[in-house]
């Protein structure tokens, strides 16, 4: 499954609900989803960890508007429009999270 | 027309929002398709089946009872994750409706399992 996060996880607890209900596939952060995916915050640890099991993708015109293209953790694969597209197509069901 | 599976995730509490009561409504629309419906409570999801909701004072319509009357839809599929009742001091006694407590890992079993996930 795809899991599609859009809130940051120091205002909602999305993330964590995402990370407890998500056993593989891949997380796309879009939005304000991408500040979890970003050097220092306080959710590295958690993204960190699930980064074993999940594929962690981040929305580069997000990061990018955000001004935290360049403090992304490593490990974190970047996407633009086509490849959020692209991550729909492959995985056989999605979720945006609210 | 194969009937698909449908899980309709809620975590929103009831009133705050307008979600729960529109979740409600796009679970009676699928079952009158005829879809394979599961309905889930997370996080404070789990408060719109809380018991003894008395919302005259709110002015507000007291939605809790038709989780009750899924059943007569064909809807059974009931969920809610045991780690967000435990996180709201509650337990299946609290709720309005015979739901099945499933714990995280459970529960993301059977998301993987749906044709379609949506979010309230």
């Amino acid at each position: 499954m795809l899991h599609i996060l859009n809130k940051s996880p120091l205002e909602k607890s999305t993330l964590d609900t995402v990370l407890r209900l998500a056993k593989s596939g891949a997380l796309l952060l879009i939005e304000d989803g991408v500040y979890a995916a970003t050097r220092g915050s306080a959710a590295e640890p958690k993204l960190r960890e699930a980064m074993g099991r999940v594929a962690v993708y981040a929305l580069m015109p997000d990061l990018q508007a955000r001004g935290v293209a360049d403090r992304l953790i490593e490990g974190v694969a970047t996407v633009d429009y086509e490849g959020f597209v692209d991550l729909v197509v492959e995985h056989p069901n999605c979720q945006s999270w609210l | 027309m194969t009937p698909k599976k449908f899980m309709l995730v809620n975590r929103k509490a009831p009133y705050g929002t307008i979600y729960a009561l529109e979740s409600l409504e796009v679970v009676l629309i699928t079952a009158a398709f005829e879809q394979d419906v599961s309905v889930v409570f997370v996080d404070d999801g789990v408060y719109q089946l809380k018991k003894g909701m008395q919302t005259k004072a709110i002015a507000t319509k007291n939605f809790s009872p038709t989780y009750r009357a899924l059943e007569d839809y064909d809807i059974d599929k009931l969920y809610v994750e045991a780690e967000s009742l435990a996180a709201r001091g509650l337990s299946a006694d609290d709720l309005v409706a015979p739901v099945k407590v499933v714990d995280s890992a459970a529960l993301a079993e059977l998301m993987e399992q749906q044709d379609v996930v949506l979010s309230f």
